[in-house]
């Protein structure tokens, strides 16, 4: 900061590429620094185990979070998620005599169907984003309490199997997730569905007047979010063979947004990064999990979160600046 | 820059100090050259307007006056002092007030809140005295002659009363010089009127009013003296009352003819009739925009829409394109109608429309030039909607080269690209829907000279071709050298129909003034 008057533009103009570079990658640091220092002070952290733990856990926020990314990739916001998720885990039970495969379809749908809810009244209706997915948020978890009542027990010997199962020693869920965030990648970097997403929250007006159909893309983005929270509340409760209408999924829009802008992408809208929302649901994860193994409470974990929220915010907003 | 306060009734012959004067502001954006050594002088007391056609500089010059924009050089005299602003606070604050079209004031607080806005009277405490500070802001509006309950929520108030009170602002804050830009755009006839009249108690009061409208004719009813502005330049300074109508719209958009070859269109003059009409909209109508107006492009041909600011020239193109709602019309594509108002189904039938506010309407910023290139055909690149690599690589770098776009690599971000690249990109958009019909609505304004005349000789190349053109500009230089005919647009009708060698400057200019008027 001793910088002669003549030479002080160059290094400001160093440190905003920096910002930029932290905003773009920072996220991968952040993780693999973790991952040294926990190998380091965590006893068994590097035990195939504990790994194990760590991204069975990851799984339902990641999958959330890339319905999320997408959203967000609009200049819209799904607040509706954790709700999504109760309401598909409550309704599941109700039709799990029929088998496990039909029990779940039956979930996820619910989930699509308040997709293509929320999308209706945000595309046709005009309705804010937050305003029409806050109403969901609300109604959504009312509603699976009035379906599902109090805890039940699933003790369907498929869904135990997708909950605590493993193909090749990965688990299930990894499993799912893992191929959920290749689709997602897929679908927004090779295909036209992922230009007309990020276009439309580029500049809505112009990709109007290029032919876009904006509202059928939203409608479609909104349901995707919609299928992708019904599916993790299914993973939720096939895990802990139980379904909770009043606890499962609780909060969960709020780590889902956390791990997408965590990941770079911009609440503005325009860009969807999906390994970066990777990285975001890792790193939320593993700093929780890092806290809790080393008997720090729970509240002070989420103030760490908290930081990290407003850090990574914070690098966007000097991003955009430059 | 504070204690020169020489309220009182205007003496506008008399030698006072200037309210604001300019000198020699010299401004540029990318290259691109908006104002060349204009001056610009207000005096106490009078109301004065600055006029000029779309990027002949007006805006550029009111933003530098109010600290928006830094110019490169020249000095800003307010009250007979040097004054430099960096931020527009400062004008603020050294008294310079400006009303927008778009009120800027807080629409959920009171009336009298928003008059003393950051200045309310105190009581005991520090608290807001609110009883006195109704009572004050009654008094206020009163004397303006405004009627209005100053208790009421600004935002509730019609769009006129909220300029007003913008005025009424204005007028508290003792501002010496009021800027008021398009104020009167959106105002019914009877809310300009008692707007005009709180202007013209402002000025009494001995305030400079800086006055801006597209309203051609509101200038004779409100204003003392003109500037006019034409590329950046000023070309005519004076009192009103001595220039008509027809002069201050020639001295706005007139050159010399002898500056004639100044574009790159070449004089060719197609006037085939016997070429295949491609494009015909009849009876196109849109609610206070548009009424009932006819375009008929023929195979080949270059139309011109001419019309000053707020004729319906945009609008016109934009209602064939389906991105206007409209209340009548047909269109057809070559023998085909087109339904109304779907983008969709004109880009179909092989409309293409290259919008007039490029940042607003055109390129999508966070995305790289291949992907905005390719915005207006992804089924055409994609095979089921997976995107061909192969065929968008091939496309895309066909119409780099083809247009001669500069950038590092197709995968750069379009926002990084100057103005004149970013048209160049656009018109490769649209260009690669392989249109029949191509819409250009200011399709070389804000870029630099090169790339104008390349755009220029492009649009004449495409119409040889055997597109139907229609060219929107508010040049008439540029409209007479590239089109074939010109349809002169005058609130939202043809007013007149310029065909073969009716099609010049002179004749065009003439249209312009009188046009409606017969």
């Amino acid at each position: 900061m001793k910088a002669s008057p003549t030479t002080a533009s160059v290094p400001v103009k160093r440190s905003m590429s920096v910002r930029a570079w932290i905003a773009n990658y920072g996220v991968y640091v952040a993780l693999a620094l973790l991952v040294v220092i926990n190998a380091i002070i965590t006893p068994h952290f590097l035990t195939v185990a504990n790994l194990r733990l760590q991204l069975i856990q990851t799984a339902p926020v990641l999958i959330v979070a890339l319905g999320m990314a997408m959203v967000i990739g609009t200049k819209g916001i799904d607040l509706s998620v954790g709700s999504v998720m109760a309401l598909s885990a409550a309704i599941m039970p109700l039709y799990i005599g029929y088998g496990t495969v039909p029990a779940i379809l039956v979930g996820i749908a619910a989930g699509g169907l308040s997709g293509l809810m929320i999308g209706a009244l945000v595309s046709y209706f005009g309705i804010q984003p937050i305003v029409a997915t806050l109403a969901v948020l609300i109604g959504g978890r009312g509603l699976a309490n009035v379906i599902g009542g109090e805890i039940k027990n699933l003790s369907d010997p498929g869904l135990a199997v997708l909950g605590s199962g493993s193909l090749l020693g990965i688990p299930y869920s990894v499993l799912s997730a893992v191929i959920l965030v290749l689709v997602a990648a897929f679908l927004m970097r090779r295909t036209t569905f992922g230009v007309m997403v990020e276009a439309i929250g580029g500049n809505k007006k112009a990709a109007e007047l290029a032919g876009i159909r904006i509202k059928s893309v939203l409608v479609s983005v909104y349901v995707l979010s919609g299928l992708l929270a019904a599916f993790a509340g299914v993973l939720v409760a096939a895990r802990s063979s139980a379904s909770d209408p009043r606890t499962l999924g609780l909060l969960m829009e709020l780590s889902a947004i956390a791990a997408v802008v965590i990941g770079g992408t911009s609440l503005a809208g325009g860009k969807v990064r999906i390994l970066g929302t990777v990285g975001g649901a890792l790193l939320m994860q593993l700093i929780v999990s890092t806290l809790v193994s080393h008997n720090i409470p729970d509240s002070v974990s989420q103030m760490v979160q908290a930081i990290v929220i407003v850090v990574a915010v914070a690098l966007q907003v000097g991003r955009r600046k430059a | 820059m504070t204690d020169t306060s020489q309220q009182g009734p205007a003496q506008p012959h008399e030698e006072a100090a200037l309210a604001l004067a300019a000198r020699g502001l010299n401004k540029s954006f990318s290259g691109v050259h908006v104002l060349h050594d204009v001056d610009f002088s207000l005096r106490p007391g009078t109301i004065h307007t600055v006029v000029g056609e779309n990027g002949a500089g007006k805006s550029t010059l009111i933003k530098s006056l109010t600290g928006v924009y830094q110019t490169e050089t020249g000095c800003i005299e307010l009250a007979g002092s040097e004054v430099r602003f960096n931020h527009p606070s400062q004008a603020q604050d050294a008294g310079i007030s400006t009303v927008y079209q778009e009120v800027n004031l807080v629409p959920l607080l009171s009336v009298a809140r928003n008059i003393f806005l950051g200045r309310e009277p105190r009581g005991r405490l520090g608290l807001i005295d609110v009883r006195a500070l109704n009572r004050k802001a009654a008094e206020v509006v009163q004397d303006l002659g405004i009627d209005v309950d100053v208790t009421a929520e600004l935002g509730a108030l019609g769009l006129g009363v909220q300029q007003m009170i913008a005025l009424a602002r204005a007028v508290t804050t003792e501002a010496r010089v009021v800027i008021m830009d398009e104020p009167t755009s959106s105002l019914e006839r009877r809310e300009v009127e008692v707007l005009f009249s709180v202007a013209r108690r402002l000025r009494d009061q001995g305030v400079g009013i800086v006055f801006i409208s597209h309203r051609l004719d509101e200038l004779w009813e409100l204003c003392d003296e003109v500037t006019i502005l034409r590329d950046g330049r000023v070309v005519h300074t004076g009192p009103m009352h001595e220039l008509d109508r027809r002069s201050l719209i020639s001295a706005m958009l007139g050159r010399d003819i002898t500056e004639h070859g100044v574009t790159s269109f070449t004089d060719t003059d197609v006037s085939e009739t016997t070429a295949e009409v491609v494009l015909e909209a009849k009876d196109l109508s849109a609610p206070g925009r548009l009424q009932s107006v006819d375009v008929s492009v023929r195979a080949g041909e270059i139309v011109g829409l001419a019309g000053l600011l707020g004729s319906g020239r945009s609008e016109t193109v934009k209602a064939i394109y389906g991105g206007l709602d409209t209340s009548s019309g047909q269109i057809t594509v070559k023998g085909g109608p087109v339904r109304r108002g779907s983008v969709p189904a004109a880009l179909r039938a092989g409309i293409a429309l290259l919008s007039e506010d490029r940042k607003a309407e055109g390129i999508v910023p966070e995305l790289s030039v291949r992907d905005n290139i390719i915005l207006g055909i992804l089924p055409r690149v994609s095979n089921a909607g997976v995107l061909s690599n192969r065929r968008i690589d091939e496309l895309v770098d066909r119409w780099i080269h083809r247009l001669g776009i500069k950038v590092s690599s197709s995968r750069q971000l379009i926002s990084e690209l100057s103005g004149g690249n970013q048209q160049k990109v656009l018109i490769a958009r649209w260009l690669c829907t392989e249109p029949s019909v191509f819409l250009l609505d200011e399709p070389t304004r804000g870029i630099d000279v090169g790339a104008k005349q390349e755009v220029q000789a492009l649009i004449d190349e495409l119409a040889e071709k055997g597109m139907a053109v229609v060219l929107i500009s508010s040049e008439t230089e540029e409209l007479v050298a590239g089109s074939d005919s010109i349809l002169v647009l005058r609130d939202g009708e043809v007013s007149e129909i310029l065909t073969d060698d009716q099609v010049d400057n002179s004749r065009l200019l003439s249209a312009l003034v009188d046009g409606g008027q017969r």
